[in-house]
């Protein structure tokens, strides 16, 4: 097989230690069933889990593969991409020298499910089974830790009992909960994750319960792709005017796979709308674009393309080339190579900083 | 300075109702009769809270805190003070809100008569949009038919959040009457708050509502392109107003990424729509969100590499800036003429017919 020719030529030319910040391995319900009680068990297997929309299997809006993956990761043993240990071993982390890649689960994760408890019974199955089948595996992976958002006594639960556990790097929220992120009910997540020291990890998609965006439904996968980047806008501007940043001083927040073009418009025009409007939100202390600087950082994939090379440049240095983190997406359609996807023009602490440096500095790796 | 005779073309200017009442005389005695025993007291949109900074700048605010209520003052501000030679009134009295549709047509129809009447006849520079009742696609397309003999009607007038995204099928008849009588369609800031104005609910402060408008932009703008609306109406524009501009760079790259991505999805876009979006699209400029920083501000605009898309606008009597700063530091001068009347000219058809050559005044 070519791979195995091409595999340590590769590896070979990574001489950055690069930090993946958006891997996704995917369990099956029979891989999680060690993890679940008889109850939830019989219960998925007779009710099922039903997300905030109409469909018992599958999305509104169809993935344009099955499951959204690069077809070539369907490994060999026959599980879903990203099932198999030894698979996505050799197919991504060995292949590209990846020196640590943090998981983010998606599905089926239960977060977000129309029913808490199963949510809870969920996210504590799939904490479980990314310890045991992969980080135990191979200890250049690291576990999210799953929370059932809309449930905040029930996370802080469950990051109390991953606190202290180095096998994971952050908490993993989706970008469409049922409300923006800033309102109350959701600030024992915070300070349950200041505590135990992790950053907060917002990746896109889920399902909020509301249309999908403020006027109603689009047709099509394309839409929903773009609009995960308005949501993610609405998320940020929650958290910064509802004032978290105020009460948690530590709080980190990593976005993940929102996309960054918008990130400094977002504050541009956050800044100019509170300086007329501060006395509605008394509690900032700031301008809004100043709290995004400090709490926030956004991984890399989708990257930007730019029509002009230099206006991602641009972009990049108005984020701050200090809060870029690397992210590949795999084993998704979108799958970003770490080998290609960086701008040519970064010089080589930039390339430095995002490909590894920058990451392990927010999420305190060796 | 002028251009064809002209100084500026004010893009957005905001007249308004002071009173249910006033628009009584354009209304049946069935509706007039409906406000006063069911006791309606107003259709003000919670988009622009009536005191709130953002809906009129304080000094021009008028006893019962009011501002634009009159073409008079309009006139002091936006013809006398910043020049304009004309402007164009969007009326934002919330009748998109209403739930009814009988009532929508009604109050619609109400409006724009008043506007006609109480403004357009007033005074010779000011031209308007024809509001439509988006409740119902017919009764739309009834409401364009009966305003558009009004050349002074230049565009018509949607809320940038409504039941459902603009590009969608059921709307297209709108498209076509729009193409028919080479009106632009005009895209507000607001919403009818058929959902809340964000995707994952209500906000709590206003200054988020205000802020998510550009948001609702964007869906507006992926739903337009992505549904074929600019192929099937190859003579339409869109004119984002009140929208921001400094997003719609980062807004466009990501969707080009993706529609590289998955176009099988959408066939009839056969072009990227970075392309689509300069040719079809675009944008008043208040409020510009950008620092006051001369160089970013002029950094940022040549991200949307294309100096035919900015339309010259006061946002008059929102409070979107101070002092006399309409056109903000840093935008370069060649790019500030095509702005203040080439640009307008260009993209309203109606006015373009106004505009004597260069010289000739």
């Amino acid at each position: 097989m070519n791979m195995e020719l091409k595999q340590p030529l590769r590896a070979a030319k990574s001489k950055y230690a690069i930090v993946d910040c958006d891997i996704h391995p995917r369990a099956t319900i029979e891989d999680l069933r060690p993890y679940l009680s008889n109850h939830w068990q019989h219960y998925v297997q007779t009710y099922g889990m039903r997300s905030r929309h109409g469909f018992a299997k599958g999305y509104p809006y169809p993935k344009p593969t099955p499951l959204a993956s690069r077809r070539d990761s369907w490994p060999p043993t026959g599980g879903p991409p990203m099932s198999d240990f030894n698979f996505a071993r050799e197919q991504y982390l060995d292949f590209y020298g990846i020196s640590c890649g943090i998981m983010n689960p998606l599905t089926p994760s239960g977060q977000g499910d129309q029913n808490s408890e199963l949510s809870a019974a969920l996210t504590f199955a799939v904490n479980e089974w990314q310890v045991e089948d992969w980080v135990r595996r191979d200890p250049r992976l690291k576990a999210s830790v799953v929370v059932p958002y809309e449930d905040a006594q029930a996370s802080v639960k469950e990051i109390e009992r991953r606190a202290g556990d180095k096998n994971f790097a952050h908490v993993l929220l989706l970008s469409r909960t049922s409300e923006a992120l800033g309102h109350r009910r959701y600030w024992p997540i915070y300070k349950a994750a200041v505590e135990a020291g992790l950053p907060i990890g917002v990746h896109v998609f889920g399902y909020s319960g509301w249309a999908m965006t403020g006027t109603g439904w689009p047709s099509f996968y394309l839409e929903e792709g773009i609009e995960n980047a308005a949501t993610s806008q609405t998320l940020v501007a929650s958290l910064v005017m509802e004032g978290v940043f105020e009460e948690f001083r530590e709080l980190k927040v990593v976005l993940i796979e929102t996309g960054f073009g918008w990130v400094p418009s977002l504050g541009w025009r956050l800044d100019k709308h509170w300086n007329r409007m501060r006395d509605e939100v008394p509690h900032l202390k700031r301008p809004p674009s100043e709290y995004i600087r400090e709490h926030f950082w956004v991984s890399t994939q989708p990257m930007e393309e730019t029509e002009k090379p230099d206006q991602l440049i641009d972009v990049m240095k108005w984020i701050g080339f200090d809060r870029l983190l690397f992210a590949s997406d795999y084993p998704h359609w979108d799958f970003d190579d770490p080998f290609l996807a960086l701008p040519p023009a970064l010089s080589e602490v930039q390339r430095r900083a995002i490909y590894g440096d920058n990451a392990r500095a927010v999420y305190g790796l060796a | 300075m002028t251009t064809n005779g002209l100084h500026s073309i004010d893009c957005d200017v905001h007249p308004t109702v002071p009173d249910i009442k006033a628009l009584f005389p354009y209304l049946d005695e069935m509706w007039r009769e409906s406000i006063e025993t069911r006791g309606i007291l107003s259709l003000e949109s919670n988009a622009y809270p009536p005191n709130a900074p953002i809906t009129a700048r304080p000094e021009w605010r008028g006893p019962k805190g009011q501002a634009a209520t009159s073409p008079a003052e309009i006139g002091r501000q936006v013809f006398d003070r910043w020049q304009a030679s004309l402007a164009i009134c969007n009326c934002l009295y919330g009748v998109q809100l209403v739930l009814n549709e009988d009532m929508a047509r009604a109050f619609t129809r109400a409006l724009n008569d008043w506007i006609a009447r109480e403004w357009l006849d007033r005074d010779p520079r000011l031209r308007a949009s024809i509001v439509v009742p988006m409740q119902n696609v017919d009764m739309a397309v009834e409401e364009i038919e009966r305003c558009a003999p009004d050349r002074r009607f230049v565009q018509i007038l949607v809320l940038a959040m409504q039941e459902a995204p603009l590009g969608r099928r059921q709307y297209w008849p709108i498209y076509a009457a729009a193409e028919r009588h080479k009106l632009p369609l005009g895209i507000h800031a607001g919403s009818s708050y058929r959902h809340p104005v964000t995707g994952i609910g209500w906000p709590t402060y206003y200054v988020e509502d205000y802020a998510a408008q550009s948001q609702g932009f964007q869906t507006q703008l992926a739903s337009l392109v992505s549904e074929g609306v600019f192929a099937k109406f190859p003579g339409l524009k869109a004119v984002l107003i009140e929208s921001g501009v400094t997003w719609l760079p980062g807004f466009l790259w990501r969707f080009s990424k993706y529609w590289r991505g998955l176009r099988f999805e959408a066939p009839w876009v056969d072009r990227p729509p970075e392309e689509i979006v300069r040719d079809h699209v675009r944008l008043t400029l208040q409020p510009f969100d950008a620092p006051d920083a001369p160089d970013l501000v002029e950094r940022a605009v040549e991200h949307l590499r294309c100096d035919d898309m900015l339309l010259y606008s006061s946002d008059f009597p929102h409070w979107q800036f101070d002092g006399d700063d309409v056109v903000p530091a840093g935008i370069p001068a060649g790019l500030r003429r095509k702005i203040l009347v080439e640009n307008p000219i260009a993209t309203y058809a109606r006015l373009k017919a106004e505009a004597p050559e260069e010289g000739a005044r």
